[in-house]
């Protein structure tokens, strides 16, 4: 068994036994849901119900229900899509990366961390749906063979290399949460009595027998698919990135874009994670599992991130005066001083300044500090987007066409829809589906328990 | 030899037994029931149908069957039986004729389509107009189809019959004739010899009747007629020639819209301000507010309306050597002028016949008469005289008149309401009046005869002296409309159509004039086909000079001025408001403000701070609005703008608006005439305060200045241009590298485009010096390429649909950043110099908007023209983000069914669609559009240069904006073609590509703009 040194703080805490952990972690799928799951659910319903009427008002009236013009030719649409895109990177992250680099503490986060990252995709990938002026073409952009002679799609369009990147992102994300779950559907399975569930979870146990071979290459196949998802977690971002980057906007053309996307979207899906388990180990008791001491890694993991947002803007804001262009030098001086100065320092304040914060070890191990700063830095980075891709955009080349974006109650409605289906969908996920990796737990619980740790060794030297 | 075998049908005939014998006996051999049937009395009895009903109905069957194939089924789309002569289906036909509404003349050609005029286009051919042409001209065309046209006469607000309608006029005539009452013709200004004889014959056929002919303009030139009266005794305007004047000086005078003979003179101001000819026109002008020629203007001088009137005497004071007192900058007119003798002009647009009467003496002075102005060759393109409408208002209030026939005129609305004509009108025992549509006037007559357009009707124009036109249908009329002068031959018991008439009148009057044709068909035909008739020379009059400069002088010592004045003028789009129904027009923004859809007060924006006012509008910012009273007549809470440019003290208002558009009869903007009390353009009698209302205005630019950005547009002063350094005025773009510096289009990335070695490689030339803003080319796009309409709302979210647009930036002082913060940079300069930029897409030979597209919707042709392929559209809108030019337009909804557009886009209705351009597809919504460099029009002049098997020569293909371009500031031609202007264009020393260095090669160059003004003359 791996030895962990006595020290480092136990990541499991209390006395647990296998059992405990399963029944923990199963208490929410076997038990009835409370009262406040049904608030939670039915607010997230009506604001997705809300979302969705907006959106098939959008799709039925067309596109100038949203505030967009003739020179603001994305706003909230693309906006949200690279907010819910970065979301989506800190499940594959935790799942994949820390499981390649051995990072125990990532058993209690991951699963609900990777459904969050699907759920998030799942989310972002409505916006360039529904952005189309056209969506009932959308199947344009797959390289379809076609009978309209040799019409193939532009492969030097960024915004074909998204549709592959978010496609493959989103599945080999899909197969490595569900590889996942397939012993915890099986555990489930073993444990609930009632008729449908039982057939249910046996559909989704995918016959998971639990002996040594299927646990061989359950290991093999993590290992194979997190050394998959590792490059994706820097590739899709990156390629999003690329949506700007290779314009000719001033503002967007900027070759420091994909290591600053990446970074910022793993800042903001950490932020995202915390928001949710922070609620989700109090409403189901997880708080032995999901530690301060996790709160206290992610948090550093926020630091680190938010820190190397901050070089990037002020990186940005040197090239711009570096360069000598005027275009570039004016579209980062209208960043902080123009029409929109109150969202660029929005997103300095909540995505610079605010997680230096975490500096002290008071703050970051502070449950409540923690979840509102979660909410601030998801403000900062949606922030960071609109700031990105509206203040470039409404003041560009020619002065002549400068505009100003207004939203509509739609472009709101469909942001807060989106919101809303992803809750709906988070929620339905802490309701059926074990939230924690149960069986991946019970490998460290000897070694990373807090009653394990606490015993004297009992082997003698 | 016969043959003698024998068949058997089977067996049983071989056999031949009893039972087969008796089948075979039988006709039927099975068993019919008929017997039973006719047997049966009771049964047959009971039946209904005898035999007589069976014929019958058979007998009706037959005939109802034959009868219905008689009449074909009437189908909403019916192919020819007959073509029509010179009807090809695909094949556009094209007829010569002319606008004249009493405010524009243009000799014009209409293109039509499978017999449906779709376009108007200026007459190249023209010695007056030159081809040029202007926005409310080119849109003329949807008036056509306006939706609210009256579709038959009507009678006490019914429809009725022309026959019944003309047999109660003429009896009521004739019983006022018989009377001897008085019978009056109100009408804008003609100029129709036809229709004048026509009147004047009325009148002398009943001797009688006090019968006369009351014309007047809605935009007096009164003043002007007077002066000529009394200075050379001929009650007509002077034609110019602006080409050949080195000096001009305008006072008040809007020469290049709203002045009469606009159109002409624009297309001579071009001319003058070329300065590769080694000299370059220098034009000054005084003005209140800021026209569309102050905006062109080399020096420009802010000054009250009452001011104008000092400022003419006080330039023909220092040329009389009384050099004393007078402001610098008129001081530099004087001098400009005294040194440019006989090559000069000073025009002015103040409607007081003393002022006009010190013009004449100063350009008398000056030598132009004869050289730059001609007075022995008069326009009547205005003939108005105040004085007689304003008898006629008179006689109207006294009761006395019988009949009051108006044509055109649209008196109710456009004469001030202290005259109060609507009263006076009601007054009239009958009161007939000709219109197109409902409006202000036909709705208070009694007899409404509906009006045929002008496209539908058969006219003839003599605008000038010696130049004289045919306006000629370009389709039957498409409802039951009749012209005024046909029904007056009825009511004059004439025998013929006015066509004959017209006809007559020509073989009479000005078939002798000419000698090329011997026979007066011929002479008929030529001019048909041209569109006109002109005469190299003209009777020449030599018209004495009566000097009156004396009293002009002393009369306007007398003017006084008010702490605030206003100034009323006319917009570009709607001009006098003959046409502010018509929705391209109103969707032009104004080349000044870039405001639509309304008029305003505009006010110097450093007094509307002062005074609280929001001088940023447009998008979400609304107007402040203000109640205004001018010459007692109030208007509450109309907005005010701030306009850089108006003279302090000043405030200006657009006349032409306040009138119902659309289905749901919107009031757009407030009327202005009302307050034009004695038709004067300007008034001291106003009194403001702020209402404290908020207003929403619809502006295309909400942004005025340039931003110090010198690879958008670029300017020099003449001195610098002529001592030709290019790099002084025009500059390439460098770029530094590790080989040194290198011209920006030799650092590439990519692989150029095959255009440049074979087939066309087509492109254009925009010159800035020519380019006045007018806005004719948006207009003419919109028709051309059924560009939709979007209202003012949509306006307002930056939203309009124009493929090209005339951006206007206002200096701002200085333009650099080494001296001025961003924020200062956005303020426009008090009198800020101006630059009109068409800008429509570049068609970027390396574009970013081909790059980005998933799709490939938008792609490069291979003869350099950037595509669109609407159907491959998906609507992500990346293109249009990626566009440095910002040319592309989005279908942000469906224009031609969404409700909210039922109102406004004329493409909504059956009517309003037949204007559509049948070669251009209307987009759908969600996709992106943008202009196509009229792609439709180079394909048919290919296929006609094909069909003849030669070249397409250099001007044989012209896009839209470019043929409707007044001042030939659009050049459109293949870089391909070694002899073509736009190659010569494009290597000219003023050539730049707008913002050259993002790398787009584009395939439109501009040519820097020179101004003729001392580099230290602000």
């Amino acid at each position: 068994m791996h030895q962990e040194a006595a020290i480092r703080q136990p990541l499991i805490l209390g006395e647990k036994s296998y059992g405990n952990i399963t029944e923990d972690v199963m208490a929410s799928v076997v038990g009835k849901a409370n009262k406040s799951w049904w608030i939670a659910i039915g607010i997230a319903s009506i604001m997705a119900a809300w979302g969705i009427g907006c959106i098939l008002y959008l799709i039925g009236t067309g596109i100038g229900t949203w505030g967009l013009n003739k020179t603001v030719g994305w706003a909230w649409d693309i906006t949200n899509f690279v907010w819910w895109v970065g979301i989506g990177h800190a499940g594959t992250l935790i799942s994949a990366v820390l499981l390649l680099f051995r990072q125990k503490w990532r058993m209690a986060i991951n699963r609900s961390a990777e459904a969050m990252t699907i759920f998030a995709v799942m989310m972002a990938a409505v916006w360039p749906g529904i952005h189309m002026g056209r969506i009932w073409l959308a199947y344009f952009v797959f390289p379809l063979p076609n009978q309209f002679g040799p019409l193939w799609v532009n492969f030097n369009s960024p915004l074909l290399w998204d549709v592959f990147a978010i496609s493959t992102y989103f599945s080999v994300s899909l197969v490595f949460w569900y590889i996942g779950l397939i012993p915890d559907f099986a555990t489930i399975r073993d444990k609930v009595t009632q008729v449908v569930p039982k057939k249910v979870y046996t559909l989704l146990a995918f016959g998971w027998t639990g002996n040594a071979k299927a646990w061989n290459r359950f290991e093999e196949i993590s290992l194979v698919l997190a050394g998959l998802a590792t490059p994706l977690v820097f590739s899709v971002h990156s390629i999003v990135s690329m949506d700007f980057a290779t314009s000719v906007i001033p503002g967007w053309h900027t070759t420091i874009f994909p290591p600053y996307f990446v970074s910022g979207a793993v800042f903001s899906g950490f932020a995202m994670v915390l928001t949710l388990l922070i609620i989700m180990r109090k409403v189901m008791n997880l708080e032995d599992y999901i530690t301060i001491k996790h709160i206290e890694y992610m948090n550093i993991v926020i630091i680190v991130t938010g820190s190397i947002v901050g070089v990037a803007y002020l990186t940005e804001l040197f090239i711009s005066w570096y360069s000598g262009v005027e275009y570039e030098a004016y579209a980062f001086i209208n960043r902080a001083t123009g029409p929109y100065w109150w969202a660029y320092w929005a997103m300095m304040t909540c995505n610079v300044l605010s997680p230096q914060v975490f500096w002290f070890k008071k703050l970051r191990t502070s449950i409540g500090f923690t979840f509102f700063m979660s909410i601030i830095v998801n403000i900062g980075m949606w922030f960071e987007r609109f700031v990105i891709i509206v203040t470039s955009l409404h003041r560009d080349y020619l002065p002549s066409s400068w505009t100003m974006f207004h939203p509509t109650f739609v472009d709101i409605g469909c942001f807060i829809g989106t919101i809303g289906i992803f809750f709906v969908l988070f929620l339905l996920f802490a309701r059926f589906f074990p939230v924690l990796p149960l069986n991946e737990l019970k490998t460290i619980l000897k070694s990373s328990g807090e009653q394990y740790k606490n015993q004297p060794t009992t082997e003698e030297h | 030899m016969s043959n003698n075998k024998k068949y058997w049908k089977g067996l049983e005939e071989l056999n031949n037994s009893p039972s087969f014998q008796k089948v075979k006996s039988e006709e039927f051999n099975e068993y019919l029931p008929a017997e039973d049937f006719l047997g049966d009395k009771e049964v047959l009895e009971s039946s209904d149908t005898s035999r007589r009903d069976f014929l019958k109905y058979l007998g009706f069957g037959v005939t109802a069957a034959s009868l219905a194939a008689c009449e074909a089924p009437v189908n909403k789309v019916i192919p020819y039986v007959v073509k029509g002569d010179k009807t090809n289906p695909g094949v556009a036909n094209y007829f010569a004729t002319n606008y004249f509404d009493g405010f524009d003349y243009c000799d014009i050609v209409v293109k039509t389509r499978e017999g449906r005029p779709i376009k108007i286009e200026g007459n190249k051919k023209s010695p007056l107009t030159n081809g040029a042409i202007n926005a409310r001209v080119n849109s003329s065309v949807l008036s056509l189809y306006d939706e609210k046209r009256y579709r038959a006469p009507q009678m006490g607000g019914e429809s009725t019959s022309w026959s019944k309608f003309n047999r109660t006029i003429k009896k009521r005539l004739s019983n006022a004739i018989v009377a001897g009452g008085k019978v009056r013709i109100l009408t804008n200004t003609i100029t129709s010899p036809s229709t004048k004889k026509l009147v004047s014959e009325f009148v002398a056929a009943n001797p009688s009747a006090d019968i006369k002919h009351v014309s007047y303009d809605a935009v007096s030139a009164s003043g002007m007629l007077e002066a000529n009266k009394e200075s050379f005794g001929v009650a007509a305007l002077p034609t110019y020639d602006l080409s050949k004047a080195k000096s001009i000086v305008s006072i008040g005078a809007d020469f290049m819209n709203s002045f009469p003979s606009s159109l002409e003179l624009t297309s001579q101001y071009a001319k003058g301000r070329k300065p590769e000819n080694g000299w370059m026109s220098k034009h000054f002008q005084f003005e209140a507010s800021l026209s569309l020629s102050g905006t062109n203007a080399d020096v420009r001088m802010p000054m009250k309306p009452s001011e104008y009137g000092k400022t003419v005497v006080a330039i023909y004071n220092y040329l009389n050597g009384n050099k004393s007192g007078a402001a610098p900058k008129v001081k530099m007119a004087a001098e400009h002028l005294l040194s440019n003798k006989g090559e000069s002009i000073v025009l002015c647009g103040s409607n007081d016949k003393n002022i006009q009467n010190v013009v004449v003496a100063i350009n008398q002075m000056l030598g132009n008469y004869g050289k730059t102005i001609n007075i022995d060759k008069p326009s009547f393109q205005r003939q108005g005289m105040d004085a007689d409408v304003a008898g006629l208002v008179k006689e109207l209030k006294g009761g006395s008149v019988d009949v009051l026939i108006i044509d055109g005129a649209n008196p109710v609305y456009n004469l001030p309401a202290d005259m109060d004509f609507k009263g006076a009108m009601s007054k009239a025992k009958t009161s007939i009046v000709f219109a197109t549509r409902p409006n202000e006037t036909s709705v208070e007559a009694k007899m409404v005869g509906a009006a045929a357009h002008y496209l539908e009707s058969w006219n003839d124009e003599n605008a000038v002296a010696g130049h004289y036109s045919l306006t000629q249908p370009s389709i039957s009329p498409l409802f039951d409309t009749k012209q005024l002068q046909d029904c007056l031959m009825y009511w004059m018991g004439l025998d013929g159509n006015y066509y004959d008439y017209i006809k007559a009148t020509w073989s009479a009057v000005t078939f002798p004039m000419q000698s090329q044709s011997l026979l007066f068909e011929d002479f008929w035909n030529t001019t048909l086909e041209d569109g006109f008739f002109s005469l190299n020379t003209t009777e020449s009059r030599n018209a004495t000079f009566t000097d009156n400069s004396a009293s002009g002088v002393s009369a306007i010592a007398k003017i006084k001025s008010s702490e605030l004045e206003i100034e009323f003028y006319s917009k570009v789009g709607i001009g006098s408001g003959n046409q502010s129904h018509n929705p391209w027009l109103q969707e032009l923004p104004d080349p000044v403000s870039k405001i639509t859809w309304d008029n305003y007060i505009a006010m110097n924006p450093v007094e509307a701070r002062a005074k609280g006012f929001a001088t940023e509008y447009g998008e979400q910012k609304d107007a402040d609005t203000i109640n205004i009273t001018v010459n007692g007549v109030v208007y509450e809470n109309v907005p005010v703008v701030g306009q850089p440019g108006q003279a302090p003290g000043t405030v200006s208002v657009a006349v032409g608006y306040g009138q119902v558009i659309g289905k749901s009869n919107e009031v757009i903007g407030f009327n202005a005439y009302s307050a034009m009390k004695g038709m004067k353009n300007y008034s001291t009698d106003v009194s403001m305060e702020a209402a404290g209302g908020k207003y929403q205005i619809a502006t295309t630019q909400t942004h005025q200045t340039v931003m110090g950005r010198t690879s958008i547009v670029r300017e020099t002063t003449l001195d610098v241009f002529q001592k030709g350094v290019k790099d002084n005025y025009n500059p390439a773009h460098m770029l530094a590298t590790h080989e040194g510096p290198m011209n920006i289009n030799d650092v590439d990335l990519w692989a150029a485009h095959p255009v440049a070695t074979a087939g066309h490689h087509w492109g254009m030339s925009i010159d800035l010096n020519s380019c006045i803003g007018c806005g004719s080319c948006v207009t003419s796009c919109n028709s051309e390429n059924n560009v939709p309409v979007v209202g003012k709302d949509e306006v307002r979210r930056s939203r309009e649909m124009h493929w090209i647009r005339v951006d206007r930036y206002f200096s701002s002082t200085p333009d650099s950043l080494e001296t001025r913060s961003y924020g200062e940079m956005e303020q426009p300069e008090d009198n800020p110099q101006v630059v009109h930029q068409p800008m429509m897409c570049q068609h970027c030979n390396h574009a970013p908007c081909e790059t980005v597209c998933p799709v490939a919707a938008t792609t490069h042709s291979n003869e350099g023209i950037n595509q669109m392929t609407y159907n491959r559209c998906i609507g992500t809108r990346y293109c249009a983000n990626n566009c440095p030019y910002k040319v592309r337009r989005f279908n942000w909804f469906n224009y031609m069914g969404y409700d909210k557009f039922a109102d406004l886009n004329p493409s909504q209705d059956d009517l309003g669609r037949m204007v559509l351009n049948p070669d251009v597809t209307v987009r759908a919504r969600g996709v992106m559009e943008k202009c196509s460099l009229c792609i439709q029009k180079i394909q048919t002049g290919k296929l006609d240069a094909k069909k003849e098997s030669r070249p397409v020569m250099d001007g044989d293909i012209e896009t839209a904006c470019s043929s409707a371009c007044p001042t030939n500031a659009i050049t459109f031609g293949d870089y391909n073609d070694k002899t073509s202007r736009v190659l010569a264009a494009s290597q000219s020393t003023r050539a730049y590509r707008v913002i050259e260095e993002v790398g787009t090669q584009s395939n439109v160059y501009y040519q820097t703009k020179v101004r003729n003004v001392e580099p230290n003359i602000a």
